[in-house]
């Protein structure tokens, strides 16, 4: 204890003081500003050539627009290869919507099984979970869409939400295990003693200090659903259950100038509601990934 | 419910004997009735899942890849055909190349760009969170179509980068209708999503004591000789965790081959993802048998190389005392 203060103030004030490492952290703030502005050069360029017109976005490489217009936007409400814009969007909306809820629910009752209750199978169901984790989807693929195939689901929304709602997004029942066991196991049984069995424990004890993790959940839930474009790929096959990812892929196959717009256009709104995201909650997201080693 | 009778005198017994701090790790078992029960209660969306999306379809695609199956008729059991098939297959061993060059490739540098900018923003200074949070925000963008198609603008033919390149005399054209650096193309990509190992790494450089880095400099030694004799071992589970990941998850790239390639993983194959090639077989092809042997062959090559990481990590990971 007696070192860690003593350690502190001695350091802050000598950077205080001397002027070498002021220079020192202003070449250090130059290079990291340098080092970004190349990094999310490529966003920026996006987000200024979606107000060029069409001819000039593939050759300038400036990001502001030397003729500026709101027209690709305009395109893009219109619609794109026929499909309403609002639609695709609608569509994405709900399906990562509905898998925030699905991951919330099933992953927060599978984790709390894990982290509080004791039963035969735990150590075996939690090792088989945490493999899960790391499998890839690949070995599952083909099957799982012959059933959805089977039930007649091929073209709606379900096989991507059903399974949200069957835990199978390990990674989130995992972190909230994590979670769980850093909240003191003197609540629960304190909740015992006044007659509270493992219901009532879950609803009116751990589940309401869940907020941290369920944001985490929520916040990654809903963008890897997003922009889960394999899924939506194989399974959304009705143009109208298109998503705003498929929509963007429609533009894949158009390499002539006047395509540009609409297409950059239609990227910076595929990509606003993760931006936004981000810019509430970039605390959660980033000591989500810091403590849990989310992939980002 | 019945079970869970006998357990209360079984640990009303034995709590008393143990020392306090045994009894307050390993809990009690309490007579909370149906606990047992209830587990399963809570657990039943979990079981479903692993049941029915997980174990099941594995076992399905492993029958499925010793079969000629198109969706529509029934499978036909041939045997190890279509693994003998993948040896003869051009297309497949292009898909192998391509992606064991972009996981040896990519997953290595987005590590050691993660690893620099992480080393760099340790050096605490005023606005760390911000930049953290900045240098992150590529890795949240960069899984999504927009991004990819960007990518695909500028490396296109007289796109920005070749545009940019020509002006200081290099005229090699697009990079993405060249089959040399096509490829390239979908590396420089990954390696701009370091975010996520960065914020990783930068947690575990947090973690390593002051007192070490102290003792070093008590003991005279400079910069180099205290990173490759203090931070790198202390550092080293979190390299191979992220190593892991990083490897795995290279393995099963696919949405930016896609969109740059057109879904066609050229030109010449030289972006032919191994996903991307199982993807054309199966919803294209409708060669499911042979897509299922595929998924099998890539969970095969993954579990080998994240062994081999994990055997190697005997050397060269350093646990320091108190864990592990």
């Amino acid at each position: 204890m007696a070192t860690i203060i003593e350690r502190r103030p001695p350091r802050a004030a000598q950077r205080a003081k001397t002027g070498r490492s002021r220079v020192a952290s202003i070449v250090w703030h130059v290079f990291c500003l340098a080092l970004l502005a190349l990094l999310l050069y490529p966003v920026a360029w996006l987000l200024g050539s979606s107000f060029k017109p069409g001819t000039e976005i593939l050759t300038n490489m400036n990001v502001l627009p030397d003729a500026f217009t709101f027209d690709n936007y305009a395109t893009v409400f219109e619609g794109v290869g026929g499909l309403s814009f609002w639609t695709m969007l609608g569509n994405s909306l709900l399906i990562s919507t509905l898998a925030v809820v699905g991951n919330v629910f099933s992953c927060t009752l599978a984790a709390y099984a894990f982290a509080r209750l004791r039963f035969r199978m735990r150590a075996p169901f939690f090792a088989f979970m945490l493999v899960t984790i790391m499998l890839p989807m690949h070995v599952v693929l083909i099957p799982q869409f012959i059933i959805f195939q089977q039930l007649g689901m091929i073209g709606t929304f379900l096989p991507l939400v059903l399974p949200k709602f069957l835990a199978t997004e390990a990674f989130f029942v995992f972190l909230i295990v994590q979670f769980i066991k850093g909240i003191p196991r003197e609540l629960d049984e304190a909740a015992t003693i006044d007659g509270a069995g493992p219901y009532r424990t879950f609803g009116y004890v751990i589940f309401p200090l869940l907020t941290p993790a369920l944001i985490t959940t929520t916040i990654f839930s809903f963008i890897w659903s997003w922009d889960d474009f394999f899924s939506q790929l194989i399974y959304l096959n009705n143009p109208d259950t298109y998503t705003l990812q498929l929509g963007l892929r429609l533009f894949v196959d158009q390499t002539s100038a006047s395509s540009f717009g609409p297409m950059f256009a239609m990227s910076v709104l595929a990509i606003l509601p993760v931006v936004i995201f981000f810019a509430v909650f970039q605390r959660y997201l980033v000591d989500g990934v810091a403590t849990s080693g989310l992939k980002g | 419910m019945t079970v869970a009778v006998d357990r209360p005198t079984d640990s009303a017994l034995t709590a008393p004997a143990q020392p306090p701090a045994k009894a307050s790790r390993q809990r009690p078992r309490t007579g909370r009735t149906g606990k047992n029960g209830a587990a399963y209660v809570f657990l039943t969306p979990w079981l479903i899942g692993a049941a029915l999306l997980t174990v099941g379809p594995m076992i399905a695609s492993l029958y499925l890849s010793f079969t000629d199956y198109d969706l529509f008729s029934a499978p036909e059991f041939i045997g190890i055909a279509n693994y003998q098939r993948m040896v003869d297959d051009p297309r497949f061993w292009s898909a192998v190349g391509v992606t064991l060059n972009y996981v040896l490739v990519a997953a290595p540098l987005k590590l050691l760009a993660a690893l620099a900018i992480a080393l760099l923003l340790n050096k605490a200074r005023r606005g760390q969170g911000f930049y953290r949070s900045a240098f992150y925000a590529p890795s949240l963008l960069g899984a999504s179509v927009a991004v990819a198609l960007v990518w695909r603008t500028l490396f296109a033919n007289d796109g920005v980068v070749d545009n940019g390149l020509s002006t200081v005399g290099i005229d090699g054209g697009g990079w993405i209708s060249n089959p040399k650096l096509s490829l390239y193309v979908l590396v420089i990509l990954a390696i701009w999503q370091f975010g996520a190992p960065m914020v990783i790494f930068l947690a575990g450089l947090k973690q390593i004591p002051q007192d070490l880095y102290d003792a070093s400099a008590v003991d005279g030694a400079g910069r180099l000789r205290t990173f490759w004799s203090v931070t790198v071992p202390m550092l080293s589970p979190v390299i191979f965790f992220n190593l892991v990941l990083e490897v795995i998850n290279a393995f099963q790239a696919f949405t930016a081959s896609y969109i740059i390639s057109g879904g066609r993983g050229g030109p010449i194959d030289s972006t032919l993802f191994f996903t991307l090639y199982l993807y054309d077989r199966a919803f294209t092809a409708f060669d499911m048998g042979y897509a299922s042997a595929m998924a099998w062959v890539l969970l095969v090559a993954i579990g080998i190389v994240t062994a081999l990481i994990f055997r190697s990590s005997r050397a060269w990971v350093f646990y320091s005392g108190e864990e592990k």
